[in-house]
C-alpha cells in the first residue's frame, strides 16, 4: 500500500486552503461550532494524510494501514475534510456534517464514517487508544504506524499523561503523538488555566522523541512524522493559531463557538481562494 | 477465585493467540506462568486504569481480545468514563475483571470495597455484568466470555471462596443457575455471598420454609424468563448480594418487578447498607457489620414470609439495614 499523494507531488498548500475552504462551507451550513479548532489542525492533517500515512482510502479497514486516531474530536469537520478530499467518502456525503440523524456528526460516532479510527469528543482517550493499536501492530507482527492527533487544551485531562508515561516504557516507536498547540481552551487561554508550556519539555522529560514543529509548515511536519526514533515513541508540539487562514478568525477566541454569517463565509473563501 | 482467574486465562491464552491481559500493577506472583508462555500479550500497565482500559479498547479494535484486571473500584467506579466511552460506545470485546468485590478487601477499608460498580456497570448500554458465585463459575464465565463480542465485566471474589459446584453446571451467561430446589421462597443470590445464602436456606428449612436458591450469577442481561418463572411460582422472592441495596441485583429485580405489575408475591431486597464502613476489619466481620451473615438473612426471610404467606394482595418491597 503506498501514500499515492505523494508521488503524485500533491500541491499540499493549495489543498490545505481547499481543506479550510471546505471546512467552513461545512460549518455554516450545518451550523457547528467549533470552526478554529478545526482550522487550526489543518496543515497537521494534510501533513499526514498526503505526506505520511500509508494508507488506501479504498480499503479503510486493511489489517496493515497506518491509523490517524483524531481524539480532539470536536474538530471533527476538519477530520471529515481531509478524509473526503483524500477520497475516503465522496465530497458530498458532507453536505449532511451536522444534520439530524446524519452519520458525520459534530463529534464522531464509532464505526460510521469510512477512515474515521475511534468516536472521539471526549477528550484524553484516543492517546490510550493509540498505545493499544500501537500495541496491536507489535503483537500481530505488523509494521502500521499510529498518529493521534491531540488539542492542547485536551492536554488538560489526565489520561494523556497516564499514556504519555506508558508509551515510552513500552518502547513503542510506532507511536506518534502530534498536539495541535493553539493555545486557546474553549473558554480562555491555554496557559492561563493550567500551565501547559512547555509541551516538548513535558513529553521529552516522560520519554518522547519530542519536537516543536510550526504547525503551519506542512512540509517540516511532513519531515517530523517521517523520522522515526527508535525505540522511543515520538511527540510533535505543532504550534499553530487557533483559526489559521481566514484573519479575522485567527487567535480570536470567539470563533470557537461561533458560526459565520453569509458575509463571513464569503469574506473567509475568498482569503482562501 | 483469582487463582482460577490466572489458571483459566493461561488456558485461554493458549487457545485463542487474540487473549492479551492488562493489568494496573497488580498480581504479585500470580501470572508468572501467563507471563512466560506468553510474553508478548501481557502487560502491566501501572497504577493507571484510566489509560489501561483505552489501551484495552485500541487493541481490541485491532483483532485482540484484552482482559483488564485489577481491584474491583480501580477497574471499575475509577476509569467508569473509559468504560463506557471506549469499551460500550465502540462495543468492543473487552473483559473487565474487578478481583477482591464486594467486602473483599476488607482490611483494607472503603477505599478498596465495591459496594456500587454493579450499580454503575449495569446500567452501560451493552455491557454484560457477570457476578460468578464461585471459582467453578468463573472459569465458565470466563470461557464464555469471549464469545459474547461485546464489553464483559466479571465481578471476581479475592481469594478463600468455597466452591459451590462439586462438578461443572450446565452455565450460561445470562441465565441463572439452580443450586436447591424448595417451594416456599426464592432466594436469587449473585456473586460470592452464596454459600451464606445456602446455609441461610438451610436454617430456613429447619424452620419449616423450604427456600428454592438460584446463583443469579448474570445482572445484565437480566433472566427476565427465571424471574417471571419465580414470581409467579412463589409468594416471595428475595434478592441478596454483596453490594449496595442501592442499584444492583436487587433493583434490577425491582425494576422489573414494577413493570409487570405484578400483585401476588413479594419482593424482599438484601445487600449492604447505603453507609461506608469505617474500620479496617477481617471479610467475615465486614459481612457482619453489613448484615450479610446467614442468622440475619434467614431472619429477615422469615420476617417476610410470615408477611408474604399470610397478607395476599399489596406490594411489599422491604430493606435489609
Amino acid at each position: 500500500m503506498s501514500t499515492l499523494a505523494t508521488s503524485h507531488a500533491v500541491d499540499r498548500s493549495a489543498l490545505a486552503r481547499k481543506v479550510r475552504q471546505t471546512i467552513l462551507r461545512m460549518s455554516f451550513q450545518a451550523g457547528a461550532p467549533h470552526l478554529a479548532s478545526a482550522l487550526s489542525c489543518v496543515d497537521i492533517l494534510v501533513a499526514a494524510y498526503w505526506g505520511f500515512l500509508q494508507i488506501d482510502p479504498a480499503q479503510p479497514k486493511a489489517v496493515d494501514r497506518d491509523r490517524l486516531i483524531f481524539s480532539k474530536g470536536h474538530a471533527a469537520s476538519a477530520l471529515y475534510a481531509a478524509l473526503a478530499h483524500r477520497g475516503f467518502f465522496p465530497m458530498n456525503d458532507l453536505e449532511t456534517f451536522g444534520h439530524d440523524g446524519g452519520r458525520f456528526a459534530e463529534q464522531p460516532i464509532p464505526w460510521a464514517v469510512p477512515g474515521v479510527e475511534a468516536a472521539t469528543g471526549s477528550l484524553g482517550h484516543g492517546l490510550p487508544m493509540g498505545i493499544g493499536a500501537a500495541l496491536a501492530a507489535r503483537i500481530h507482527k505488523l509494521d502500521y504506524r499510529v498518529v493521534v492527533v491531540m488539542g492542547d487544551g485536551e492536554c488538560n485531562e489526565g489520561s494523556v499523561w497516564e499514556a504519555a508515561m506508558l508509551a515510552p516504557a513500552q518502547k513503542l516507536d510506532n507511536l506518534i503523538a502530534i498536539v495541535d498547540f493553539n493555545r486557546w481552551q474553549a473558554t480562555g487561554r491555554s496557559e492561563e488555566i493550567m500551565s501547559l508550556a512547555p509541551l516538548k519539555d513535558k513529553f521529552a522529560a516522560f520519554g518522547w522523541d519530542a519536537h516543536d514543529v510550526d504547525g503551519h509548515d506542512i512540509d517540516a511536519i511532513v519531515h517530523r512524522l517521517n523520522h522515526r526514533a527508535s525505540g522511543k515513541p515520538t511527540a510533535i508540539i505543532a504550534h499553530t493559531i487557533k483559526g489559521r487562514g481566514v484573519s479575522f478568525m485567527q487567535d480570536d477566541n470567539n470563533w470557537h463557538y461561533r458560526i459565520p454569517n453569509e458575509k463571513e463565509l464569503t469574506a473567509a473563501l475568498a482569503e482562501l481562494a | 477465585m483469582r487463582n482460577m482467574f490466572a489458571k483459566v486465562l493461561t488456558q485461554m491464552a493458549a487457545a485463542d493467540d487474540r487473549v492479551v491481559m492488562l493489568s494496573a500493577d497488580i498480581g504479585n506472583r500470580l501470572f508468572d506462568d501467563f507471563k512466560t508462555r506468553f510474553p508478548d500479550r501481557f502487560y502491566n500497565c501501572g497504577v493507571a486504569e484510566a489509560n489501561m482500559i483505552g489501551m484495552a479498547a485500541g487493541l481490541a479494535a485491532n483483532g485482540l481480545r484484552p482482559i483488564c484486571y485489577t481491584i474491583t473500584p480501580f477497574v471499575t467506579t475509577r476509569c467508569l468514563e473509559q468504560i463506557r466511552v471506549d469499551l460500550c460506545y465502540h462495543h468492543l470485546p473487552v473483559i473487565v475483571a474487578g478481583v477482591g468485590s464486594g467486602l473483599g478487601y476488607a482490611e483494607l477499608g472503603a477505599t478498596h470495597h465495591a459496594c456500587e460498580d454493579i450499580a454503575m456497570l449495569r446500567v452501560l448500554p451493552g455491557m454484560t455484568v457477570v457476578c460468578p458465585a464461585d471459582p467453578v463459575e468463573l472459569k465458565l464465565a470466563m470461557l464464555q466470555a469471549t464469545s459474547i463480542n461485546g464489553p464483559v465485566y466479571l465481578r471476581l471474589g479475592k481469594k478463600g471462596e468455597p466452591v459451590v459446584h462439586a462438578q461443572e453446571p450446565a452455565f450460561t451467561i445470562g441465565q441463572s443457575l439452580n443450586v436447591k430446589q424448595g417451594k416456599d421462597v426464592c432466594l436469587l443470590s449473585t456473586g460470592t455471598i452464596l454459600p451464606v445464602v445456602m446455609q441461610a436456606a438451610e436454617s430456613l428449612e429447619s424452620q419449616g420454609i423450604s427456600c428454592r436458591v438460584e446463583s443469579f450469577h448474570t445482572i445484565k442481561p437480566l433472566d427476565e424468563k427465571l424471574l417471571a418463572r419465580a414470581f409467579h411460582d412463589y409468594r416471595l422472592v428475595v434478592t441478596i448480594e454483596e453490594h449496595s441495596i442501592i442499584g444492583g441485583l436487587g433493583a434490577a429485580a425491582a425494576e422489573w418487578y414494577v413493570d409487570q405489575a405484578i400483585t401476588h408475591s413479594r419482593l424482599l431486597r438484601i445487600g449492604t447498607p447505603d453507609a461506608f464502613l469505617h474500620e479496617s476489619t477481617h471479610y467475615d466481620t465486614a459481612r457482619q457489620r453489613c448484615g450479610l451473615t446467614v442468622d440475619n438473612i434467614a431472619s429477615r426471610i422469615a420476617q417476610a414470609w410470615t408477611h408474604a404467606s399470610t397478607s395476599p394482595s399489596a406490594v411489599f418491597i422491604q430493606q435489609v439495614s
